[in-house]
């Protein structure tokens, strides 16, 4: 192995009682693609803020270059020849390309915007794209914005490369042209630290690849000597376990190992939710232009498309937040178009929406959480039950695994239990269309899998499930049938079992008219 | 009776200086996320304090520092409570303008009891009988120095970025390396000193003299023209033109007998009318900064 570029030396990071990172060394050489794999809160993240500065570690040394460095701001690290693309973008939407790029290197005086545009223009020809400088970030599309992350780091001379798992928003395409964009780097003698957790791209990306767990580093192997099972178990700390489970690879990214056989005999129960004709508008734009969709008692339709296209408007027209402008809406054969919320969860429609922490009240607890939908079954002589609702509250706590009491506030619980409690709350009212947006994003494996699980229940049950995902692979495994949505309509519609990632990705980008 | 057109426009710069200054300084503060109600209190402070000094001293040059020291005074002060501890920014910008408003109140009567006391130097307008030239020196500052080089600050330096990123983005901006609450301090402390400028404006340029109600709701007005303005200074500008040209015509109508059945009260009440019509006509789907009256903790 070449000398190392970057060295990681016993890094230690504690939060109060919780070690995020405990001791750990690593080397990123010039000219390779390390991959850093690890599941949710194994700690990854965590490690890329103390490498980029952004949080201090409590203990152990960063060396570049035999180096020894002190960063204290992503600034420094800058300096020093790391880049970071972050998960979320650090974009400021309303600047333009050229600006943003040209953010971290400004000081306090005149901004040559002339220089700027050409070494702008330099940097994205050495990746081999091209956005114009002058675009307002708010313009671009999400992998556009990704390409403007790597431009920025790449602006400063960066010499390693950290990309924080950077797929995880990306369509198929995208994707492709991101690798392409890291095998350049990599050959420019670039280190690249690839952070994931899916193992498929880190099969074939990475040189090397390292697996965190809790905290710790837990292996260190080369890409071309380890199987995905053996990284799989690594990463999950079970023994050697065969991968015969579809929701687990799903979830990591592999191909799934045995076929849906939902979709064949499912189908068509009767409709339970009928979407026609819905226009629905957002700040003067239709952003819903016209959709029709019809989901089958006993069936789940996914719904495809790169964030953004009328998901978000689709579903908040749907449960009653937003008013749209044409069109109808029916739940079993019921006409809820212009019912208010309540009428609409009466109606039998459940909603698992998007913007989880928006959906409860943080402050208020478990128990009241899970009521604050049905507060009139609760409600003895004008005031709350409390022993019926503490023991609803026990009952569903038990039955849906929420690691929490009763009278625990639900904003310090995890992503995973809060999902929980709302799952919970949707399903005890037997909804008879279950309207699920994102319902597995950030969550665990563990948590994906029991997501999974009880929307496929409640599907074998005959209830209708809606699926909005942008991850493409939950689309796949759970769904029945895949929609795809682009610019506020539906432009194509396949059967699970014909879904392949490709043509999913083909139709969400409009490159293809099936 | 005709109007005067000279005097008309003459009027309309000297209403709508202070309005620059002041509205200028919020827009540079604003930038990065922070609603200065503590403007209105500001300006009185400046007003103030600029003409006790001038009195004191005898020379308005010593006053306008004193004034630019009370607006940084006030500008910090805004920053320890919002950006420092985290308070909630319209509590305390409106808790500072009651301060400052007060203690220029108490102060002024404890020094001055009753009297009506006059500066014996005050600044004198430039090119005397040279019509609508005839302006004071704060005058000309404001729209040739003041509002275009604010502009350019803000759309091609660094500086411009970096408030522009801060209220944007603190994520963007930490990650580019730009100290967010230093940053804010920075824009507080300028803009600040700006607004109370503008303030020691009437006490040190055109009256010469104190009173308890001379700033009359300024402060608030340059608040609207702000979000009138969309955060762009040409617009803020322009907003404060036109407030000035009402008030303007207003005053040379009240010694007209054109609108003589008309209520005077109306007729005072006419400029911000017109800044509210303004206001409901242009500024209702304007883009505030996304991190409009967010504290930002480091994470």
């Amino acid at each position: 192995m070449p000398e190392a570029l970057l060295e990681l030396d016993a890094i230690t990071k504690r939060f109060g009682d919780l070690v995020a990172n405990e001791g750990i060394s690593l080397q990123v050489a010039p000219g390779e693609v390390l991959a850093m794999l690890g599941e949710n809160g194994a700690g990854k993240s965590t490690l890329m803020k103390v490498i980029y500065g952004l949080l201090r570690p409590d203990s152990g040394r960063l060396v570049m270059d035999g180096q020894e460095l002190d960063i204290g701001s992503p600034r420094d690290a800058m300096r020093a020849g790391i880049g970071m693309v972050t998960q979320e973008f650090s974009l400021v939407e309303t600047m333009t390309v050229a600006e943003n790029v040209a953010l971290s290197a400004v000081g306090w005086g005149r901004v040559d915007a002339r220089a700027t545009q050409t070494r702008v223009l330099a940097a994205m020809e050495r990746i081999g794209v091209h956005i114009e400088p002058a675009r307002l970030v708010s313009s671009l599309s999400i992998g556009e914005r990704q390409r403007v992350e790597i431009i920025k780091a790449l602006f400063h001379d960066c010499r390693v490369l950290i990309l924080d798992e950077p797929t995880a928003v990306l369509t198929p395409q995208d994707i492709r042209a991101l690798f392409t964009t890291v095998e350049r780097l990599r050959a420019e003698g670039l280190g690249v630290l690839f952070v994931s957790h899916k193992l498929k791209e880190v099969a074939e990306i990475s040189d090397r690849v390292v697996v965190l767990r809790r905290g710790k580093l837990v292996a260190e192997r080369r890409t071309s000597q380890v199987g995905p099972e053996e990284l799989a178990s690594l990463m999950m700390g079970v023994a050697q376990a065969p991968l015969v489970d579809t929701e687990a690879a799903a979830a990591l990214g592999m191909p799934r190992t045995r076929p849906t056989t939902n979709a064949v005999h499912r189908s068509s129960g009767p409709p339970v939710l009928e979407v026609a004709g819905l226009v629905v508008p957002r700040e003067g734009r239709d952003v819903v232009d016209g959709m029709d969709l019809t989901v089958h008692r006993g069936e789940i339709l996914g719904i495809a498309g790169i964030s953004g296209n009328g998901q978000t408007e689709l579903v908040e027209a749907l449960c009653g937040t937003r008013s749209p402008r044409a069109g109808s809406l029916r739940v079993d054969g019921v006409d809820i178009t212009t019912a208010d919320v309540a009428d609409r969860l009466g109606a039998g429609l459940g909603r698992l929406t998007e913007d989880r922490r928006g959906s409860c009240v943080a402050q208020l607890s478990v128990e009241q959480n899970l009521v604050l939908e049905d507060l009139d079954d609760y409600t003895r002589r004008g005031s709350l039950d409390r022993r019926a609702v503490r023991t609803h509250a026990l009952a569903m706590i038990e039955q849906f695994e929420i690691r929490a009491e009763p009278t625990t506030p639900v904003g310090t619980l995890s992503g995973g239990n809060i999902q929980k409690v709302l799952l919970a709350r949707a399903l005890h009212r037997r909804p008879r269309i279950l309207l699920a947006a994102q319902p597995t994003r950030g969550l665990d494996i563990g948590t994906y899998r029991y997501v999974h699980q009880r929307l496929e229940e409640l599907r074998d049950e005959g209830a209708g499930v809606l699926l909005v995902s942008e991850d493409l692979d939950e689309l796949r495994t759970l769904a029945d049938r895949i929609v795809v949505v682009l610019r506020g309509q539906i432009v194509g519609e396949l059967p699970a079992s014909e879904a392949t990632n490709e043509r999913l990705g083909a139709l969400m980008t409009g490159q293809d008219a099936a | 009776m005709s109007i005067n057109l000279i005097a008309l426009i003459s009027a309309m710069l000297v209403i709508a200086t202070p309005l620059v200054w002041a509205a200028v300084g919020e827009l540079v503060i604003e930038k990065t996320g922070i609603l200065n109600l503590g403007i209105e209190g500001t300006m009185v402070a400046g007003a103030f304090v600029g003409f006790v000094v001038a009195d004191l001293t005898g020379s308005p040059w010593i006053g306008l520092l004193a004034a630019v020291g009370a607006g940084v005074l006030a500008g910090l002060l805004m920053g320890l409570l919002t950006v420092t501890l985290g308070q909630n920014q319209h509590v305390s910008g409106l808790g500072i303008t009651l301060l400052l408003i007060a203690l220029c109140e108490f102060t002024f009567r404890v020094r001055y009891g009753g009297e009506r006391p006059r500066l014996a130097q005050k600044f004198h307008p430039l090119l005397d009988g040279a019509g609508i030239l005839e302006q004071h020196w704060m005058t000309y500052v404001a729209f040739l120095v003041l509002a275009p080089a604010t502009w350019w600050v803000l759309r091609s330096t660094g500086t411009g970025y970096r408030l522009h990123a801060v209220g944007e983005s603190f994520d963007a901006a930490e990650v580019a390396g730009i100290p967010v609450n230093t940053t804010r301090y920075l824009a507080l402390v300028v803009g600040s000193a700006m607004m109370a400028v503008g303030g020691s404006f009437l006490t040190l340029s055109v009256l010469g003299t104190y009173t308890l109600d001379i700033i009359n709701g300024r402060g608030w007005v340059c608040i609207a023209l702000v979000i009138f303005g969309t955060w762009r200074v040409w617009r803020v500008v322009a907003g404060a033109l036109l407030f000035a040209v009402t008030d303007a015509l207003q005053l040379q109508l009240a010694i007209t007998d054109l609108f003589s059945g008309v209520p005077r009260e109306l007729m005072l009440a006419l400029p911000y009318l017109v800044v509210i019509a303004a206001l409901a006509i242009w500024g209702r789907s304007v883009h505030y900064p996304s991190q409009y009256l967010k504290a930002y903790r480091r994470g």
